[in-house]
């Protein structure tokens, strides 16, 4: 146990299986979704039983991590001192392909969330998932959830249909904008594209690997889409990305960016200081050695204090022990990562931690 | 009236000259290549030409600026960048000291056909064209030996069938393949490169079918360009994790035009979750920063400019500096010049001979 | 600073350009719709020569998706890498307070305003490389093209 005393922007809740969920359904949906066999809605991204889903000591009997309140309020808000923690529910709600049950699912997700997680701790607050791809049921999710100070972000996934800046979504940001609501990336994929230009590999660990690669996509096209300068008021987190790939990335962004600039004429600023002020990132996993000086100095490229946001990304497999914050990162920032930097990106935690 | 003659000088990086692991020749016309071609591909060439896995018959997805060469690199007859040798010699091979120089033929594009036996044909023929046309003529130019890459046995045969020609230095496989490259179906190429002795150059491009991104298509060349970066490392990813270098422990490869500042940050992520997930490729033996360490080569065009030069000098550090190669991409647009390009690097004079000249040559057997 | 006669007003006809060089440096001198500019001709970035860069309209936007297009021909593409230079003042687009090419004063003078001979140097055409002075009699009546530097 550590009494670190921060803010743990990533822990997962888990949805056991969709019998969870079935009393948060009404009507049609109540009899559809249990008649179908849609019991095991697990994203392909997060298989229970794979060692990355949950750290042997944080699983339940049933073999799964996340599922039972007593655990996750012991094992990752105790454990860590955390005195609030934004939860980020990660089931198949917004992958579906038919819009009406991607919309069913998500209601009833976040109902779920709500009613299960949120209303039995006080210390917990929650990420909106909505139907990512149809875009007046994302926005009506929204809109519904919007007015519950508990829900402080809306969450997408890292692959989906298109890149996330394409004015296709832009209906998700103007209602998050609206509704002071930065937009949560998570890692995980739709599987609607190969996770990577290079096509279908054959290991789980090779799609995990890969989904930096992709966040990196994304940060690019939120960027050249100008998707901030018509929301200059958006903030847009990068969760489960890791961020040692991120300043290698910007310089050349910046630099493609300086001989082709009239290709995306409204951008103001070089890409590197529009990331600066709009993009934030979860401390786990942290993608460096265990020793040496090559995490300082990656978070030093960053030329920022205020990127990084803590986060334990319970129960996942991201570290041993209680080692959520290690000791190479510098004395200095410890405090704004904890603290600081996750109050400043979501104002709704500001009224409880005063 | 009086005349002087005022000569331009040119800076050299190194007196014995650098060798440039990245030229781009090009046919004259998109019929360039059809000597090269028996009769039937001759046929074939003009009434059906390229079969890709994109919307263009030969146009980019994704335009270019201008044409996509340097603007200066257009021939005086209007002529195509690249497409001429005697231009290329006094522009780049003679005004900026190249004493070596390795093709890279992006057009016309054999590897990507859908058409296995157009791949096949069109490969051989760009093969010999690289010969006949430039190397033969200009004893400083290297070819690299194109192979119709989804066509994994006929790969290794023209592999075997060309690999006496020490003219061909490494085998060209385009990245964005059908399916990531270090999946076995793509082996046969690797057994062949290793058997002539040749490491495989993987240039940036390739249409594989895939979108640019693992969340689809892009909007702008300026995402699409830098996607490249991103192909690089999904394709370390995969031929370190299928265990290629298990299997072909001697085998070398080239990452070319696809930057290596983003290297150290997958090293340590691969590192990272291949200790939690190491049950899934019980065939690795030793983590994957080491694999990496031992058999990959990275050129240094478009060589990344931060804000901080200091920070490319401590990427190369952990790198190794045996390990980068010194590349123009000569006459595209984004061209590294030798004279400038690296001036910002703190190096000392040996790190800079090995960049320009000593790596490539160790590694190409070039002198 | 000084003023340099670097060449005809005949030789650099509207659409036109010319490198000229003072004192060494090479300045390329553009002619755009009547109007002279004069930049020094090497990229701050690699070296490149702008005067064999392409001149364009300004590329903006008042929003994503909104493209405006002003001033044909002012803006300056390095041959090269591309990054724009507006003429009139020198400045980058992308990044003006951070990066421009130093650009000169071209005004006009007519011969019976200038003493002596005039010193030209100018590389022949298709010869970027072979910069050639020459000194012209200024005798007949003609107009010159003048760049303070």
């Amino acid at each position: 146990m550590i009494d670190l005393g921060g803010i743990d922007c990533d822990i997962h809740p888990t949805v056991n299986s969709t019998a969870d969920l079935v009393p948060y359904l009404t009507g049609y949906w109540r009899e559809m979704v249990p008649m179908r066999t849609m019991g095991m809605l697990d994203l392909a991204s997060y298989p229970p039983s794979n060692p990355l889903s949950a750290r042997d000591d944080w699983r339940s009997a049933n073999g799964r991590g996340g599922v039972e309140l007593a655990k996750v309020q012991r094992e990752a808000l105790d454990a860590f001192g955390t005195r609030l923690a934004i939860c980020n529910v990660l089931y198949g709600g917004p992958v579906l392909y038919s819009d009406d049950m991607a919309a069913a699912i998500c209601t009833a997700t976040n109902d779920w969330l709500a009613d299960q997680w949120l209303s039995r701790d006080s210390r917990l607050r929650g990420s909106i998932v909505i139907p990512t791809e149809s875009l007046e049921l994302a926005v009506e999710e929204i809109e519904r959830r919007a007015g519950d100070p508990r829900f402080v972000q809306v969450m997408v996934l890292c692959m989906g249909e298109m890149p996330l800046g394409r004015k296709h979504y832009w209906p998700i940001y103007e209602a998050a904008e609206r509704h002071g609501l930065p937009i949560g990336i998570h890692a995980g994929s739709s599987y609607r594209h190969p996770p990577s230009s290079i096509g279908y590999g054959s290991f789980m660990l090779e799609d995990y690997v890969a989904q930096s690669q992709t966040f990196g996509a994304q940060v690019a096209s939120f960027v050249t889409e100008g998707v901030f300068e018509k929301y200059p008021g958006l903030k847009v987190v990068l969760i489960e990305s890791g961020f040692t790939w991120l300043p290698s990335f910007l310089w050349r962004l910046d630099k493609t960016w300086r001989g082709l600039r009239a290709e995306v004429p409204w951008l103001k600023r070089r890409p590197f200081e529009i990331v600066r002020d709009h993009i934030r990132m979860t401390l786990q996993p942290i993608d460096a050695p265990d020793s040496g000086n090559q995490l300082e100095r990656v978070i030093d490229q960053l030329g920022s204090d205020d990127m990084l946001l803590f986060s334990t990304d319970y129960p996942h497999h991201q570290f041993d022990g209680d080692a959520a914050m290690p000791d190479l990162i510098p004395a200095s920032l410890r405090r704004k990562i904890l603290v600081d930097n996750p109050l400043q990106t979501y104002p709704r935690l500001q009224e409880a931690f005063a | 009236m009086s005349v002087d003659t005022l000569e331009r000088v040119v800076e050299t990086t190194v007196d014995a000259g650098v060798i440039d692991c990245d030229i781009h020749p090009a046919p004259k016309g998109p019929l360039g290549v059809m000597p090269y071609l028996p009769p039937r591909w001759q046929e074939h060439l003009k009434r059906f030409g390229n079969n890709f896995r994109q919307p263009f018959t030969g146009g980019m997805p994704y335009p270019r600026f201008g044409d996509g060469n340097r603007v200066d690199a257009r021939l005086p007859d209007g002529g195509y960048g690249g497409s001429d040798l005697a231009f290329m010699q006094k522009q780049h091979l003679d005004a900026n000291n190249v004493a070596y120089g390795i093709l890279q033929p992006l057009a016309p594009n054999a590897q990507s056909q859908r058409n296995l036996e157009f791949s096949a044909a069109l490969a051989t023929a760009v093969n010999e064209w690289q010969l006949e046309a430039w190397c033969r003529p200009d004893q400083r130019l290297k070819a690299s030996l194109v192979v119709p890459q989804e066509d994994p046995e006929a790969s290794a045969q023209e592999i075997r069938r060309r690999a006496s020609d020490r003219s061909f230095v490494q085998v060209a496989v385009a990245p964005r393949a059908i399916e990531p490259l270090g999946r076995k179906r793509y082996w046969p190429i690797f057994a062949a490169a290793v058997e002539s002795g040749l490491p495989i150059g993987l240039h940036v491009g390739g249409f594989g079918g895939s979108p640019p991104s693992g969340s689809g298509w892009v909007s702008y060349y300026l995402e699409d360009h830098h996607s490249n970066a991103e192909s690089m490392q999904a394709l370390i990813t995969s031929l370190v994790l299928e265990g290629v270098f298990e299997e072909f422990p001697e085998l070398k490869i080239v990452l070319i035009e696809g930057g290596f500042v983003w290297l150290p940050a997958l090293s340590w992520r691969l590192d990272k979750h291949w200790k939690t997930l190491k049950a899934e490729v019980p065939h690795l033996k030793r983590a994957p920063s080491e694999y990496i360490r031992e058999h990959f080569w990275f050129t240094t065009q478009p060589i990344d400019e931060p804000q901080k030069p200091q920070h490319i000098r401590e990427t190369i550090d952990w790198i190794g500096w045996d390990r980068i190669l010194f590349s123009t991409d000569y006459p595209h647009w984004d061209y590294d010049d030798p004279a400038t390009a690296l001036n910002k690097i703190r190096m000392s004079e040996a790190e800079r001979r090995m960049i320009f000249r000593g790596n490539a040559a160790a590694l190409y057997g070039l002198d | 600073m000084a003023r340099h006669v670097v060449a005809r007003v005949a030789d650099v006809p509207p659409g036109s350009r010319k490198l000229v060089t003072i004192k060494n440096r090479e300045i390329a001198l553009f002619n755009v719709a009547g109007e002279y500019f004069a930049v020094l001709d090497r990229c701050p970035h690699a070296g490149a020569s702008l005067c064999k860069g392409r001149l364009t309209g300004l590329m903006s936007a008042t929003g994503p998706g909104e493209y405006r297009y002003s001033r044909e021909g002012e803006i300056l593409r390095c041959p090269w890498h591309g990054w724009e230079f507006d003429l009139r003042t020198g400045k980058s687009c992308a990044e003006p307070n951070r990066l421009w090419i130093k650009n000169f004063d071209v005004t006009t003078a007519k011969s019976d305003e200038i003493e002596g001979d005039v010193a030209v140097a100018e590389a022949p055409a298709g010869e970027p490389e072979q910069l050639t002075a020459t000194t012209f009699p200024v005798a007949v009546e003609e107009d010159w093209i003048v760049i303070e530097a």
